[in-house]
Formats: structure tokens, C-alpha cells, sequence
């Protein structure tokens, strides 16, 4: 018999199998299906199990505690330096420790937390936000959440062996280069800009794919809830800006390991190269971490409000907009190094620019709660906190968007206090706010409202406290990033109100993760939907089961648990006895495939315990690239290549 | 409560592989080409920035890089864009016999290329640690080779794989017809590569 004969036997053997396939449906629902269901998705037991997990659910909690921790390990080392600013010519740190803390502080918190933290949120509510049971290569998405845990562990290893970056957050060239830092601590910090650039991009094609393709049958792209709309846009933001920072540490790395001559001016090469093209990551890095929080902050106006966003489409156009001018300022970090004059001119009007799709967001919101009933529940106050906060800091950054002001104000606290209004304020507020709101979702449980109120209020005022006086400080000519102040230049005062300011901040902090610990164990149990919220995360228990869903939701209007009427339209017919997900076309998310979802598997990990000995080892010896990337090569072929090789009736991934 | 299901479509007769923007793992693709095209034009406006400060271009005392192997290495991969489409196209029709046929050819041309491009590397007339010009020209080439080792070391894990019972399955031909797309962009973008290495030092 030739092999096509044999083949088409085959076929047929499979066509009458795949008629066996058990499905759900009309004859297969309720416990019995959910029974099944449980039994297909979990995965395996013990710490192999643990560690080969695929479920987003995991993998988005781990991105989320592990970015916590890195927050808690960052904010220690703001007290520690807030203690040293308290009074003037103090000793108590001396310069070149204060140099690695702030380092460690500004690397930890941009790396470490904020952009892993809003991506792992994403990772986790996004499939249950849009109606389907994983995300797109959810492999992958193990692979990125180890890749940005070795890379954390790297950085803060090497700070306890006192070998800590100490060039600042941005490594500015010639400080950095081999001239300037010897030993390996601009290295390790290179490093870690490699393995979290490998992580977010990992996740940002997840995220891309998973909320094009995956929608619920009926969630047009118009029906999308804006917290998918606002990932979609930073997914495609980290796409298009981050190896703009993996390219300029690459390069630095080289200068200080192989001699060649990026950013040494004696040979022609120019550090502000460095400038260019890390700003050019660094300014949108800015709005990546920033529009995440503005789909927390429509979330929860649209929840607490009981009505849905006012003018949707605006609020989406503000989305992109924003996201397509953030690539257009980066220059503005650069006013101070000497630029053309229609340089100076474009970069500050494209600064202003930005403010307009911002300032549309905000007031879509202010409307919305105009013209809703809102609830100050926790989540809520954070939202107004946000407002608050946020608007004060984005007009800062009108005021040094203007080049005179800003030659002035460049490095010093002024600078300092406007991008903490702007992070915190826009991005910290809203995340507080979010994990209180998808927490019944994460653990089953809810949060102490008392204990969140006092938490909030704390934080807040806190917040202020510590970061308004900084205004003052910087426009006495208090610089950054130096470890000391001389007496009697009218700094005493706002540094002591900073430094008591930062401890009620890190007192409400550890008031949240005290609640959050807390409830975990002790928190009222939380139904379905216990907000009365209207997008489909709500649509599952609390916390969802492995399969998130017994049967794929259709959606019909953008709001879908409020048109519901206490039935869900569903569609049916995907197979149980194997993972599989239901694909929908990109616009109209009209069902288009069928799509097996990979078993757990070892090969993530393993793949990124390999490609971290290759970044590790490479920050002492160029041949570790070649070395390291054979077992890499072995891990990735491995993680690809079919466990089982006979056919399958319909295809699975093993 | 959790809503009670109302039962509209059924999608059990959907396919489980669809060619082109239908499959999941095309987005995958576009998302990686593009983070690998960003990788490229940013190198290649660190080129521009760097030329900029130049009086000209190779600077002063270097010479371009000699044009023998860079446009054999061009001519090598046009060419390789002929089996690509046979594999391409076989894929589309199931014919895996030719798959099977066609993939060491490629397999081969990768391999021929990377010899060429190790001439290549003897020829550029410069070492990366002599100046800025000469660390950028080889940073851009040494950028293009891994993105032909990475698509090399693939289409040979992806040809084991045909060679077996499973090559038969729908979703490794979308696997196949998708290797063979990512191949076109290496080559396509080795154009701009090509004009700039070898090119604008001519100008």
C-alpha cells in the first residue's frame, strides 16, 4: 500500500472518529458538563504541575503578586532615601549607595512593577473580560512570566552581593560605558533591560493576538470593553517601543564587553544616541504604563456609575491617539542637551498635543459620573483620587513641555514631582482601585471596604504630602539623584514634610496588602457578580473554574450582563474531553475556528531557565551567545515538537 | 447568580485550520516580524544618526565594504524565493510528498548562506571595535544573521516534523505555508539590508 493509499485510510478512520467527539450543549450542560469540563482543564498536580501551568488565571496572579512584591522591595528603598533627605547634610547613606537606590528604586518600579503589573492584570481578566477560556499561546505567556521573574530575581541578587546598577534608571551614556563604570553593575542592569524587553513583548504578542482573536462570538470591535480596547493599544505600544530599549542596551552592553564604539565619542560614536533611542522606549513606556490604568479608571466609572461610558467611541479614538503621539515625544526628555530650534518647537507643541486625547478621556469620564448614580465604594475613591491627582500632574507636564521652564527646571525635584503625580496619581491610584474591584474575581472573596476607606484616604492624603512639597524643592533648585542638601536653603522644610509624607504612603500600603491578606482568608464570600457589573468576567463564579466558562458567551450589545435579563445567550458545540477555544474574526467576531489549547508543559520553564543562563552568563563572556543558545534552541524545539505523534481525529497540542 | 445559558449557534462543524488571517499563530508571526522590523529600522536610524556627524561616509581612511559576497548573498536568497513558493503552494494543496521533497533545498540554501555571509563578515573592510561606522555596519549584519540562523534552525525542526505522520495534519500544513511566509520577510528585508551595508557607502 503506498504512504497516500495508507493516508487516506487514515483520513477516513479519523472523519468517523471525530463524529464521536463529545460536546457541550443543549444534552450536555449544567454539573455534568462543568464536571467534564474541570476534569479536561486542570492541570497536573504537584510542582511539576505548578510549574508547567498554562492557565492565564495562574500566570496573571503570579505577574501580579511577584509585581507587588517588587513594588514593596522599591518602596523600601524610597523610604530608605527619604530617611537620608529628611534633614540636610545628613550621613546616615553614603553618595555611592545613594546612587544604587535610587537606581534600584527607578529600574524596580518601570521594569519590575509597572509595566509587568498591568500586563499581568491583563493576562488574567482579559480572556475573562472577552468570553473564552485562555489566552492565544498561553506557552508563551509562561514563558514571559519566567522570563520577567529571573530577570527581577538578577537585578536583586546582584544588588545584595553589592554589585547593584548604580548609573540611574535610564544609564545615561558616557556614565555607563566602560570608561565611566567599571565592573558589571551597569551590566546587570543592561541584563535585566533584556530579560523584561523578552517578557513584555512575549506578553504583548499574547495580549494582541488574544484579544483579536478570541472574542466572543457578537464582541465586535465596537462592543469591546475599553480595558481590552486600552491593552490592545499598549500591546501594539510595546511592539513598536520596546526593542528601541533592548537595541540600546544590547549596544551598551557590547561597547563595555567587545569594544566597539556606539556611544564612544573619541571614535566617532555619540552618547546621545543612548538618548534617542532610549527615549524613544522611554517616552511611550510612559502611556504603557499609563493607559492600562485609564481602562481601569472607565471599568470602574462605568460600574460604580450604573451607566455605560459616555461618548464610547471618543474614549476609544483618545486610546489610540494617545498611544500613536506618545511615539512623538520623546525629544522632550532632551530639551536640556542642545537641539535645533524647530526641534525645540515641534516637541513642545507635540507635548501639548498629548494633552488633548487625555483630556477628552477625563472628560468622558466626569460626564459619566454626571450623569450616573455613583457609589464611593473603594474602588471608586480611587478613581476620584485619580482625577485629582492626575489632572495636577498632567498640568505640570504642560508647564515643562515649555522649553525655557523645562531648561530650568530639568533635574531637580520639580521634574520629581511631576512624574510621581503623573505614575502614581495615573497609574497606581487605578491599579489600588482595579485589584479591589477584580479581587472577588482573583479569590473568591471580597475586600474590607472600612479597612480600604481608611487605606485610601491614608494614601491620598499621604500621596500629597509627600509629593507636593517636592514642587517647592525643585523650584528652590533642589537636583535629583544627589545624596544630600546643604542647610539654610529654605529645603529643610519641604524635604521633612516628603520624608513624613512617604511613611503614611507606605502605612496605607501595608493597610492594602494587610486587607488583601486578610480577606483571603477571612473576606466575605463573593457571588458571581457582586459589583452588579456589566462586562462578562461577571458572567462566571468567583474565582472561575480552570475552563472560566461551561459555554462560550455570545454578545449583543456592549453591555452584556445589563441587556441580559438573567439568561446568557451562549453558543455550543466546542469539544470537552479537549482543551479548545473558539476563534472569532478580528472585527465582527464572527465564529471562524476552532482552536486546541496547548497542555500544560515543563518547556516554558525550562526554555527560560536556559535563555537566562545565556543573558547572565553573556554579561561576562561574548561566547556565552554562542554557547547558550544551543540549549535554548534545544528548549524551544522541544516546547514546539508534538509530545505524542499519532493523529489525532481533531487536532490537539501536546 | 451566573446567568442561565441560552442556546443560539452551534460551532461544531467550524474547521479547526484555516490558511492566512483566519489562524491564531498568523498574528503570531505578524507580531514577531514586526518587533524584528522595528529592530531593524531603529539599527538603521543609529546608522543615519551616526553618519550624520560624519564629513563622509565610510569615514575618512575606511573603505565600503566589498560588494562580491553581499550581492551573491542577495542573488542566493532571490532565488531561494522559488522553493519557497513551491512549499508555499504545497502546503496550500496538502502535497506533502513535496514538502517533504522541497525543505532540505531550503535547509541547504540556509546553510550556503550562512557560509556566504561569514565571507561577507571577512569582507566588510573594518573590524567592529575600529570606530562607530564600523561597529554599527557590523551590529546591522550581525542583527540579520541571527534572524537567518533563528528561521534556519525552525524550518529544520519544522522539516523532522513533516518527515512524520503528523506533517498529514491540517494545522502543520498552516505551520508550513506560515515558515514559508516568515522566510519571505527574511529575504525582503535583506533588500534594505543589502543597500545600506553595501550601498549607501557608494553614494
Amino acid at each position: 500500500m503506498t504512504e497516500l493509499e495508507r493516508v487516506k485510510e487514515e483520513d477516513e478512520r479519523l472523519a468517523r472518529e471525530r463524529k464521536k467527539i463529545v460536546r457541550d450543549g443543549p444534552k450536555l450542560t449544567g454539573a455534568k458538563l462543568e464536571a467534564r469540563l474541570e476534569r479536561t482543564w486542570r492541570r497536573p498536580p504537584g510542582i511539576v504541575g505548578w510549574l508547567a501551568t498554562v492557565d492565564h488565571k495562574e500566570i496573571g496572579r503570579r505577574y501580579i503578586v511577584t509585581a507587588l512584591l517588587f513594588l514593596a522591595a522599591g518602596g523600601v528603598l524610597a523610604l530608605l532615601m527619604r530617611l537620608q533627605l529628611a534633614r540636610p547634610d545628613s550621613n546616615l547613606i553614603s553618595a555611592q549607595r545613594y546612587n544604587e537606590l535610587f537606581t534600584m528604586h527607578g529600574s524596580t518600579m518601570m521594569f519590575l512593577f509597572a509595566v509587568p503589573v498591568m500586563e499581568g492584570v491583563a493576562v488574567f481578566i482579559i480572556p475573562l473580560m472577552l468570553g473564552t477560556r485562555s489566552t492565544a499561546f498561553p506557552r508563551l505567556n509562561a514563558f514571559s512570566y519566567y522570563m520577567y521573574l529571573f530577570g527581577g530575581l538578577m537585578l536583586w541578587i546582584a544588588f545584595a552581593l553589592n554589585i547593584g546598577p548604580d548609573i540611574g534608571w535610564f544609564a545615561y551614556t558616557p556614565l555607563s560605558g566602560p570608561q565611566f563604570s567599571p565592573g558589571k553593575r551597569a551590566d546587570i542592569w543592561a541584563q535585566m533591560i533584556t530579560f523584561t524587553e523578552v517578557s513584555a513583548l512575549a506578553a504583548a504578542v499574547v495580549l494582541v493576538c488574544t484579544i483579536l482573536k478570541t472574542r466572543a462570538p457578537g464582541m465586535t470591535l465596537s462592543r469591546m470593553p475599553l480595558f481590552a480596547w486600552a491593552m490592545l493599544v499598549v500591546a501594539v505600544m510595546i511592539i513598536f517601543s520596546m526593542p528601541a530599549v533592548a537595541l540600546c542596551s544590547s549596544m551598551l552592553i557590547s561597547d563595555r564587553l567587545v569594544g566597539t564604539n556606539f556611544y564612544n565619542a573619541y571614535e566617532h560614536g555619540d552618547a546621545l544616541l543612548w538618548q534617542h533611542l532610549f527615549w524613544f522606549f522611554g517616552h511611550p513606556e510612559v502611556y504603557i504604563i499609563f493607559l492600562p490604568a485609564t481602562g481601569f479608571v472607565s471599568v470602574i466609572t462605568e460600574t460604580f456609575c450604573r451607566r455605560p461610558i459616555f461618548a464610547y467611541p471618543v474614549v476609544v479614538l483618545a486610546l489610540i491617539s494617545t498611544g500613536i503621539l506618545a511615539f512623538g515625544l520623546w525629544v522632550h526628555h532632551m530639551f536640556a542637551t542642545g537641539l535645533p530650534r524647530v526641534g525645540y518647537s515641534f516637541y513642545t507643541s507635540a507635548s501639548m498635543t498629548v494633552a488633548i486625547p487625555t483630556g477628552l478621556q477625563i472628560f468622558c469620564w466626569l460626564a459619566t459620573i454626571w450623569d450616573g448614580r455613583p457609589r464611593f465604594q473603594v474602588p471608586m475613591l480611587y478613581v476620584v483620587g485619580f482625577i485629582i491627582t492626575f489632572v495636577i500632574g498632567g498640568l505640570s507636564g504642560v508647564i515643562i513641555a515649555s522649553v525655557p521652564l523645562d531648561l530650568q527646571l530639568h533635574d531637580t525635584y520639580f521634574i520629581v514631582a511631576h512624574f510621581h503625580y503623573v505614575l502614581i496619581g495615573g497609574a497606581v491610584f487605578p491599579l489600588l482601585g482595579i485589584l479591589t474591584y477584580w479581587y472577588p474575581k482573583i479569590t473568591g472573596r471580597m475586600m474590607s471596604e472600612t479597612l480600604g476607606k481608611i487605606g485610601f484616604w491614608m494614601l491620598f492624603l499621604g500621596f500629597q504630602l509627600t509629593f507636593f512639597p517636592m514642587h517647592f524643592s525643585g523650584l528652590l533648585g533642589m537636583p535629583r539623584r544627589v545624596y544630600t542638601y546643604p542647610a539654610g536653603l529654605g529645603l529643610e522644610l519641604p524635604n521633612l514634610l516628603s520624608t513624613v509624607g512617604a511613611f503614611v504612603v507606605a502605612t496605607a500600603v501595608v493597610l492594602f496588602v494587610v486587607n488583601g491578606l486578610w480577606s483571603v482568608y477571612r473576606g466575605v464570600p463573593a457571588p458571581p457578580n457582586p459589583w452588579g457589573a456589566a462586562s462578562l468576567e461577571w458572567a462566571t463564579i468567583s474565582p472561575p473554574p480552570p475552563y472560566n466558562f461551561a459555554h462560550i458567551p455570545v454578545v449583543e450589545t456592549r453591555t452584556p450582563l445589563w441587556d441580559s435579563a438573567g439568561e446568557l445567550p451562549v453558543v455550543s458545540g466546542l469539544r470537552v474531553d479537549e482543551k479548545e477555544i473558539l476563534l472569532t474574526t478580528v472585527v465582527a467576531a464572527a465564529p471562524d475556528l476552532r482552536e486546541p489549547v496547548p497542555a500544560a508543559s515543563l518547556w516554558p520553564f525550562i526554555a527560560a531557565c536556559a535563555v537566562g543562563v545565556l543573558f547572565v552568563s553573556s554579561i561576562f563572556s561574548p561566547w556565552a551567545v554562542v554557547f547558550g543558545a544551543i540549549p535554548s534552541a534545544i528548549a524551544a524545539a522541544a516546547w514546539f515538537w508534538p509530545k505524542d505523534l499519532r493523529r489525532h481525529p481533531e487536532p490537539v497540542i501536546t | 447568580m451566573i446567568p442561565a445559558p441560552r442556546f443560539t449557534d452551534d460551532v461544531a462543524a467550524l474547521p479547526t485550520h484555516k490558511f492566512g488571517p483566519s489562524s491564531l499563530t498568523w498574528w503570531g508571526i505578524i507580531g514577531f516580524m514586526i518587533i524584528e522590523g522595528v529592530f531593524f529600522a531603529l539599527a538603521f536610524a543609529a546608522y543615519f544618526f551616526l553618519m550624520g556627524h560624519e564629513q563622509g561616509w565610510p569615514p575618512e581612511g575606511r573603505q565600503a565594504p566589498n560588494l562580491l559576497w553581499g550581492t551573491l548573498f542577495l542573488v542566493v536568497i532571490l532565488l531561494s524565493e522559488i522553493p519557497n513558493s513551491m512549499i508555499k503552494r504545497a502546503a496550500k494543496e496538502r502535497d506533502v510528498p513535496t514538502i517533504r521533497a522541497l525543505m532540505p533545498v531550503i535547509i541547504g540554501i540556509g546553510g550556503v548562506l550562512l557560509i556566504i555571509r561569514g565571507f561577507e563578515f571577512k569582507n566588510l573592510n573594518c573590524r567592529w571595535t575600529d570606530d562607530a561606522y564600523s561597529s554599527i555596519v557590523w551590529a546591522i549584519l550581525f542583527l540579520h544573521t541571527t534572524h537567518i540562523v533563528t528561521d534556519w534552525g525552525d524550518t529544520i525542526v519544522l522539516w523532522a516534523l513533516m518527515m512524520t505522520d503528523v506533517g498529514w495534519e491540517g494545522r502543520r500544513l498552516v505551520d508550513t505555508d506560515e515558515n514559508c511566509l516568515y522566510w519571505r520577510y527574511v529575504w525582503l528585508l535583506w533588500i534594505p539590508v543589502y543597500l545600506l551595508v553595501y550601498w549607501v557607502p557608494r553614494l
